[in-house]
């Protein structure tokens, strides 16, 4: 067998932290060839950056220590090289792309500038990088590249941005890419859209692609191999159907299990009373339209999704109708009282009935409250159990129904996992008996295996105390396991709504069918087969 | 960009007019000026006829009127002391003042702007760590005790520098020197942190990535983006030294806007004291319009 082009080998490194050591790595080896792409994954804090980090000399020694291990590269160790040596192969030979391309572009200069410095930095004359800069930034498709090479970062959507980098990256032809969840931070049409060009562009150039995800669905569209991490380990390594198909580890299995979008839909009640009836609501911004005649009924009991885009409207709907927004025009009928239109004093007590759960819990839970403190604080404003005793114990009880312990009341937010941080915020929910509860991308910042227990404590919410969803979020494979109803929002508008069932199995709407088509399956097959009938279906 | 620098110029220009309306009223409500100007045994005739001359006797509105007329032709009386224009007068200790602050700033800014990089590319070690411990020394120090120890040490002791007044450049030392202090203790520490949280940017992972050079990382991706908090606290303290550094040129006998606003208090010569407020309230108004002239070039996000 001939050596990579780039091996990993028993590579630990350590982060040295105030409250001790922690082994981001163990024993990790992984290596990618010229026109292979290799996927690592693993969910938050699996180690799955640091070794890629590592390669391209990023880590920050200290904290870090590089405790044992190599990689090769060209069968020389990167470990050992000069910083120099290795300054000089960074961009040049193995580049690297991000996830968050806003932060990742400097604010203050164009990025005809910062692409040409890739190729200024390593020497070369500036009028050749122009050139490059141009013929790469229309090959990723960036419309009017002469005037986009002018313009600032903030001046571009999330994926003209990736794409920018990806052409920052190409500059020099280098023979590995490595790309940091370079779709985590997209929408799926725009995801579909970036994962196409990154695959066109190694076929074009022949380069290994190293592509860090958590996300099963990534790796099925465009990887030939994948690593497992979890805990700093690989525990699983093989090609992605052998291991899609065939995992065997446990972790590889829960995590294959965890992935939405597999589980049985639900049936919408027929018969329930509606609970919130809103007619055509709308929006605007100046002459930014927000929210457009938007209507529907939600029931009592039902939990109703609203999918979209980012700025399709969502989460406008939902702070207009909380009246966090004001409404232009429009209705929203709360057991058949308008909430647009209601007296301070009745919004009030409505405000206990509706309660809200935010995508970041690290947000949007005060770092300086005890958990007791944040789950009691609505009953201060709502003047209600004024018996200390039985806070206390409904607090505890409030806590074990969110598969806490009582003893974590005392405790603080930053104390607890981002999973376990979400369930005080669906605690401090529950604490005013709720009959809707309007989840705001509530899962999408977890892991997908703790994403799946919080979407089942939800679930059994509903059923035990007949509480309502609204659910707002992105990823269709949640949406379509938790909702028995699915609102479609595009640009302002409800393009399409019904049960969960015709919606994904019958979707009217081209956008809903566009929405679809994009959303990544975790199994590598269907992805193929997905991929072949694009190819041969006539556009 | 000009259309937003035009927008903070004309709401600078409000609060300036907003300000000598203040000052007028709040000149005759703390009293008839004409028992403030005159010496105290004045005789109730002398009074009369100061009224007459200054036109106090008239109703408030046409004072106003009046008042208004004359800060537009820069025309703020004599000074009543000094038998000159009251304009003259802050004029001429202006010419004093200005050159003072400008200088110290300069020299402020060049000074804190390397140390306080230096210390943030050494976080932690022993350059980081002198650097620190002598700028909270700076911040921190009473500057009229520095300025009299100063005098004290370099021109009574040592005899090298002059005690007080202006005349040679070597009568400039001090001054600056003790003028420095304060200004650069502070824009150190805010430049350091500054650099410290734009080194630990995303971009600059990124031009790593790219392979660029550690100096043009620091010089060019880094320290544009490390300015633009250190420009407000620079304007700041810029903003306190064109108001005249009264004790420090008092002790020096500096014979800037400071001193004069000073003196000119103790000598109730308000219409010094008036023009002295418009003149530095007129500097610190185009003050303002060159740090947001400076920020709008520096970070492009806010020229939309």
């Amino acid at each position: 067998m001939t050596e990579a082009l780039l091996t990993v080998r028993n590579l630990s490194v350590d982060f040295h932290t105030a409250r001790g050591t922690v082994h981001a790595v163990r024993n990790a080896s992984w290596s990618v060839n010229r026109g292979e792409t290799l996927a690592i994954l693993g969910e938050s804090g699996s180690g799955k950056s640091v070794s890629a980090s590592a390669v391209m000399n990023l880590l920050d020694i200290p904290p870090a220590e590089v405790v044992s291990g190599e990689i090769l590269f060209e069968g020389k160790d990167l470990l050992k090289v000069s910083y120099e040596e290795h300054r000089a192969l960074n961009g040049k030979r193995i580049a690297m792309i991000f996830q968050d391309p806003l932060g990742h572009l400097n604010p203050v200069y164009t990025v005809g500038w910062q692409i040409v410095e890739m190729m200024t930095a390593h020497g070369r004359p500036a009028n050749k990088a122009r050139a490059r800069a141009l013929e790469l930034v229309t090959r990723v498709g960036i419309p009017d590249p002469e005037k986009a090479l002018k313009k600032y970062p903030h001046e571009f959507s999330g994926g003209q941005r990736q794409r920018l980098m990806i052409a920052m990256a190409l500059m020099l032809k280098p023979d590995i890419l490595i790309a940091d969840e370079p779709t985590t931070a997209l929408d799926v049409t725009i995801q579909a859209e970036v994962l196409a060009l990154l695959k066109e562009l190694q076929a074009e150039t022949g380069m290994g692609l190293v592509l860090i995800t958590h996300d099963l669905g990534v790796v099925a569209e465009i990887a030939d191999r994948v690593v497992v991490m979890s805990q700093g380990e690989i525990v699983e390594e093989g090609s992605v159907r052998e291991v899609y198909h065939h995992p065997r580890h446990p972790y590889t299995r829960k995590l294959i299990g965890a992935a939405p979008g597999k589980g049985e839909i639900k049936q919408p009640a027929t018969d329930a009373p509606a609970l919130l009836e809103v007619r055509e609501l709308a929006k605007s911004y100046g002459k930014f339209t927000a929210l457009k005649d938007a209507s529907f009924t939600l029931s009592r009991g039902q939990s109703l999704a609203v999918v979209g885009e980012s700025g399709s409207g969502k989460s406008t709907l939902a702070r207009t109708i909380l009246r966090l927004e004001k409404a232009d025009s429009g209705k929203a009928l709360w057991k058949g009282k308008d909430l647009i239109t209601m007296s301070p004093r009745e919004l009030l007590s409505v405000r206990r009935e509706i309660q809200m759960v935010f995508q970041d819990p690290t947000q949007s839970l005060n770092p300086r409250m005890s958990v007791y403190q944040l789950i009691s604080e609505g009953w201060d404003i709502h003047r209600l159990m004024p018996d200390r005793k039985a806070r206390r114990r409904r607090v505890d009880e409030l806590l074990e129904q969110v598969g806490l312990l009582p003893e974590h009341a005392e405790r603080y937010p930053h104390q607890f996992s981002g999973g376990q941080r979400q369930r005080i915020a669906i605690a401090r929910a529950l604490a005013l008996e709720p009959e809707l509860i309007i989840c705001d991308e509530a899962v999408s910042a977890l892991d997908v295996s703790v994403q799946a227990q919080v979407m089942a404590l939800l679930d059994g919410l509903r059923k035990k105390f007949g509480i309502s969803y609204l659910f707002i979020a992105h990823d269709l494979g949640v949406v379509r396991d938790f909702a028995d109803m699915v609102l479609v929002m595009k640009s302002g508008e409800i393009v399409e709504g019904g049960p969960t069932e015709k919606v994904f199995n019958a979707p009217e709407h081209p956008y809903t069918r566009r929405l679809l088509a994009a959303n990544l399956d975790p199994d590598p097959d269907v992805q193929a087969q997905r991929r072949q009938m694009a190819a041969t279906a006539p556009s | 960009m000009i259309g937003l620098i035009g927008q903070r110029a004309i709401a600078s220009l409000a609060s300036l007019v907003v300000l000598m309306v203040m000052v007028f009223f709040l000149s005759r409500l703390t009293g008839d000026p004409a028992a403030l100007f005159l010496p105290i045994d004045a005789t109730e005739e002398m009074k009369q006829q100061f009224r007459t001359l200054h036109g106090l006797d008239r109703p408030v509105l046409e004072q106003f009127v009046m008042y208004v007329w004359d800060v537009l032709r820069l025309d703020f009386g004599e000074s009543l002391r000094r038998a000159r224009p009251a304009i003259d007068v802050v004029l001429e200790a202006y010419a004093w003042t200005l050159p003072l602050a400008l200088i110290t700033m300069a020299l402020v800014v060049v000074a804190a702007i390397v140390l306080g990089a230096i210390a943030a590319f050494n976080v932690g070690g022993i350059i980081d760590r002198g650097i620190s411990v002598v700028s909270l020394i700076g911040a921190s120090a009473p500057d009229f005790w520095i300025a009299i120890v100063a005098i004290v040490l370099f021109a009574i002791n040592l005899g090298w520098l002059p005690t007080s007044g202006v005349g040679t450049p070597w009568h400039w030392i001090m001054p600056v020197a003790v003028l420095f202090i304060r200004p650069f203790g502070l824009i150190v520490q805010v430049v350091r942190g500054s650099m410290l949280s734009a080194l630990a940017a995303p971009y600059v992972k990124t031009a790593r990535a790219k392979g660029v050079k550690n100096r043009p990382i620091i010089f060019v991706h880094t320290l544009r983006n490390a300015m633009l908090p250190v420009i407000t606290v620079i304007g700041d303290q810029a903003a306190a030294l064109l108001n005249g550094a009264v004790i420090v040129e008092t002790i020096f006998g500096f014979p800037g806007i400071g001193k004069l606003m000073i003196d000119s208090i103790l000598q109730r010569d308000f219409n010094v004291v008036m023009a002295a407020i418009l003149v530095t309230a007129v500097a610190i108004f185009i003050m303002n319009i060159l740090i947001d002239i400076a920020y709008s070039i520096l970070d492009p996000r806010i020229r939309q």
